[in-house]
């Protein structure tokens, strides 16, 4: 009898159970189930993950068996009791036993769900003893990652083109998904992360890592991963951060120990050389094209490529004071950024060479005719003259 | 002449009568709901496609904010004032509202305020773009000048519920007809009553957070700038604790339509008034000790995270009991499925599916990964759209011939139920997956992978649009050709005083109060 009961729930359940089932069997197959198989959290790559995925299908459970017996009971008085079918009303319209009865239950199943829960909880918070630290600051809208103490920092930004974005050009694979230059990060360590943004609150999203934590500006936030398997994986800003907030994704390639190090190595090489090229002095038409990609790639979502900004929002800088004005008020806005509002402080995001090349761009672009130029020697002196 | 409506404009104007004002409110409310809900069209047409179609980013922001401000301050509150205004003096034999005049300023200084709002999407700089729950700095330093607009709308919104808090706190309280003892009020005016004090308590802190941004941004105070000692995380603090009870302000007078509606079609008393009552007190009490299961992911110390996640769980407790009981209600009655019982019945479906994601998400590792997913806007739909506006179109569909002396048309009512019914679940369910799946909320543009659901999520959203255009249809062709009815009792199961009053209810009743045994 019980058996029989047990497989005419299952029969019933049985489109819900192959739901869920469809959505494992998509993540067990391919890190990167798209479609229609889209359906459940993915399991991810990480104790912490795993976790989080037991503790969410348990509870989805103790709901899917509450709802048959609610919903059951729900039904069949409404298929049974029905006045077109002649039931009479009963009359009773309260019961102390009975409510005692569902409220002391439901307590107690709240009890079982929170001691996994708690337990998770604790493993998740414990960011002690990391073998790696990383600084994770989020900005408008993209992120740095500073590798502490290895002299290692780069910026992380999307490279889906705008034209793909507004349907000019076709879109890639990994459309949205996709920035410059990933995290990159060694599997089997852990690795502890520090999470601040420069502007407004952000937040670091990688399901497959379980690993959510927002990035809030002046506070640093810790938390921490340890990923089991190498692989590419994908996330994204998690908190409402302003018009690009859709556009700054996470990419972390996870390696292993001995390629992890090889890359660590070759980005301390790269910094070097780009130390050493601040020293050189560049033409006007040479700062004029770096300045140009440069623009579009950190000025241009708020100033936009044509320098008139958007009105209301954020200034133009086509024929403004500060782009035609003297070099050092312009320097100090770049590199100090303007307090109490929106412009950042460009001189911890970007290199000399691209400071440079920026604000002689943007005094000699759109019809801004100074004609004069910064040299990446002169952003240093400014920056060490403070 | 001396009894009745006075003529013209003046008659709303300078009205003072409960039923006109309650009249105002709902059309008001329906006004700023389909306001809203056409913000949430345009939301949904860019999301039927992957890539910006129909509008940019930062405009898209505007759209997600001012569909969130205007659905809970503009549409759902004023409905439910207006439906307070209308139903309470009749469900407590009272002749009017405690406070007539103040009730005629908390409704007319509330045009003035959206007027405020909504007219920044016409200025430079745009609309509010940082989320309905605007949390600084992004809705300080980052924000357009207009959110000035912004601050000073929702001080008059906020003025404008508070007066209407009171109003129905003093009438509840004063006005009773005789007999009427609290332990037999009806469960609306029981849930209302609650919530009255709910909002007298926290659109203060509303008001308070908005005072403190105004200061930040204009008079260089430093409440939540790091830079100045502030803190943008004690916003959050701040906001929540307004927004948490403000959730259950929006849901408690709908727990109260349901508990009128469910009995009368079930031809059978509600079970467990009084268990209801207690209930709905643990919920407000509870409203006000969880705000923090917003802010798991902002570095809550571990004990505050545990604190919040094992309060939070508990509210599930007494929602349960209400679910349970108006299941027990259903239970061996002798029912019938009019549009209203059909909202009804719908609403605890829905909702109860709302409570389980509710609960899913009260486990803090787990909303580790729902947090600001496309699953918490599937949850909050489910609990807001089918808890509040479910049960406040029953109510009309439940009230209107009381109200209009006109009998709307069944199969019409029942045909915009189940495109309701449907087109919201086929706009809803697919959210949970993208978001299980790792889409974030309030994203102009998504990564491929979420297309195919996103695509079905915008069919049904537009379902759910065309059901609200065929309510109003319904409720207009009520109201200018319906089938006159002077029945007293409209329904065959319904209790209370309103129903022993003639149909349609004059302009004037319980000049004389009535004797309730």
């Amino acid at each position: 009898m019980v058996s029989r009961v047990k497989q005419l729930v299952v029969y019933t359940l049985s489109p819900l159970l192959l739901l869920f089932s469809v959505g494992q069997q998509a993540y067990a197959e391919d890190a990167h189930a798209s479609g229609w198989s889209l359906l459940n959290m993915p399991q991810g790559v990480t104790g912490v993950s795993n976790d989080i995925y037991d503790l969410h299908m348990t509870v989805i459970w103790i709901c899917v068996w509450i709802s048959v017996v609610v919903y059951g009971v729900m039904f069949y008085s409404m298929f049974a009791h029905r006045k077109s079918k002649g039931y009479k009303a009963a009359n009773f319209h309260e019961s102390t036993t009975v409510e005692l009865l569902w409220t002391i239950l439901p307590v107690v199943i709240l009890v079982w769900v929170a001691f996994p829960s708690t337990k998770s909880l604790i493993e998740l918070y414990d960011t002690s003893e990391a073998d790696i630290d990383i600084k994770v600051t989020g900005y408008q809208w993209k992120w740095q990652y500073e590798y502490l103490g290895e002299g290692v920092e780069f910026m992380s930004e999307l490279t889906t083109s705008e034209s793909s974005i507004y349907n000019e050009a076709p879109k890639t694979e990994y459309y949205l998904s996709e920035v410059n230059e990933p995290l990159v990060l060694p599997i089997g360590k852990k690795i502890r992360f520090l999470l601040t943004a420069k502007d407004v609150i952000h937040a670091w999203w990688v399901p497959d890592l379980g690993v959510k934590r927002d990035a809030v500006p002046g506070f640093i936030n810790e938390t921490w991963t340890k990923i089991d398997e190498p692989g590419v994986y994908r996330g994204f800003c998690a908190e409402l951060c302003g018009k690009g907030h859709a556009f700054m994704p996470v990419v972390v390639h996870a390696v292993t120990e001995g390629e992890y190090q090889k890359w660590l190595a070759d980005k301390k090489a790269a910094a070097a050389a780009e130390r050493e090229m601040a020293k050189q002095t560049f033409t006007l038409e040479q700062l004029m094209v770096k300045g140009e990609a440069a623009y579009n790639r950190s000025c241009a979502a708020c100033h936009m490529a044509n320098g008139e900004g958007i009105p209301g929002a954020f200034p133009g800088l086509k024929g403004s004071a500060i782009a035609l004005g003297p070099v050092d008020k312009h320097l100090d806005a770049v590199v100090n950024g303007v307090s109490g509002t929106a412009m950042q402080a460009f001189g911890g995001q970007l290199s000399e060479v691209d400071l440079a090349a920026i604000i002689t761009y943007e005094r000699n672009a759109w019809g801004n005719d100074v004609g004069d130029m910064v040299q990446p020697l002169d952003v240093l002196k400014f920056k060490q003259g403070q | 002449m001396a009894h009745g409506p006075a003529k013209g404009v003046g008659r709303w104007l300078f009205a003072t009568n409960h039923k006109d004002i309650g009249t105002m409110y709902l059309w008001f409310s329906f006004a700023m709901f389909i306001l809203g809900g056409s913000f949430a069209m345009i939301i949904r047409a860019e999301l039927f496609a992957p890539g910006m179609q129909l509008v940019k980013p930062e405009f898209f922001n505007q759209m997600t904010t001012m569909h969130g401000l205007v659905m809970v301050f503009g549409a759902i509150m004023p409905a439910f004032v207006g439906l307070a205004n209308w139903m309470i003096p009749l469900q407590i034999g009272a002749p009017d509202m405690a406070l007539p005049r103040m009730n005629n300023l908390s409704f007319w200084i509330l045009p003035f305020g959206f007027a405020l709002l909504a007219s920044t999407l016409f200025m430079e700089g745009g609309a509010p773009n940082f989320g309905w729950t605007f949390y600084a700095p992004l809705s300080t330093t980052y924000a357009p000048d207009t959110v000035n607009f912004f601050i000073f709308g929702v001080h008059i919104i906020g003025a404008s519920s508070i007066m209407g808090a009171i109003n129905i706190i003093a009438t509840v309280l004063n006005l009773r007809a005789p007999g009427m003892t609290m332990m037999k009020l009806p469960l609306f005016v029981w849930t209302w009553l609650i919530t009255a004090f709910l909002l007298v308590a926290v659109m203060p802190v509303l008001a308070g957070a908005v005072t403190m941004m105004l200061m930040d941004i204009n008079f260089g105070t430093s409440f939540f700038d790091a830079a100045g000692g502030g803190d943008p995380v004690l916003f959050q603090h701040i906001f929540w604790f307004f927004g948490h009870p403000e959730v259950y302000i929006i849901i408690l007078p709908a727990f109260g339509v349901v508990s009128a509606i469910i009995p009368a079609f079930s031809r059978k008393p509600l079970f467990g008034y009084s268990s209801m009552v207690y209930a709905t007190s643990a919920i407000a009490f509870l409203s006000f000790i969880v705000w923090a299961h917003h802010m798991f992911t902002t570095g809550m110390p571990i004990a505050g995270e545990l604190y919040f996640m094992y309060a939070t769980m508990l509210i599930a407790v007494p929602t349960g009991v209400k679910v349970f009981n108006w299941i027990a209600t259903m239970f061996q009655g002798s029912m019938s499925f009019e549009t209203p019982m059909l909202f009804a019945i719908a609403f605890v479906i829905l909702f109860t599916f709302g409570g389980f994601t509710g609960l899913m998400l009260a486990v803090a590792p787990a909303d580790i990964q729902y947090h600001d997913s496309y699953f918490v806007v599937g949850h909050f739909h489910y609990v807001m759209v089918a808890g509040a506006v479910f049960s406040m179109t029953a109510a009309v569909y439940y009230w209107l011939p009381k109200w209009c002396g006109k009998m709307y048309d069944e199969t019409m009512g029942k045909v915009q139920f189940w495109v309701a019914f449907i087109g919201f679940n086929i706009a809803f369910i697919p959210q949970h997956f993208l978001g299980l799946a790792g889409m974030p909320r309030r994203y102009a543009d998504y990564a491929l992978q979420f297309t195919d659901w996103n695509m079905v999520s915008s069919i049904g959203a537009f379902m759910y649009g065309a059901a609200q255009l065929m309510f109003l249809y319904n409720v207009v062709r009520t109201i200018v050709a319906g089938e006159p009815t002077s029945v007293e009792k409209t329904w065959e199961g319904a209790e209370g005083l309103e129903w022993t009053l003639p149909t349609p209810a004059p302009f004037h009743t319980f000049s004389t109060p009535p004797t309730v045994k």
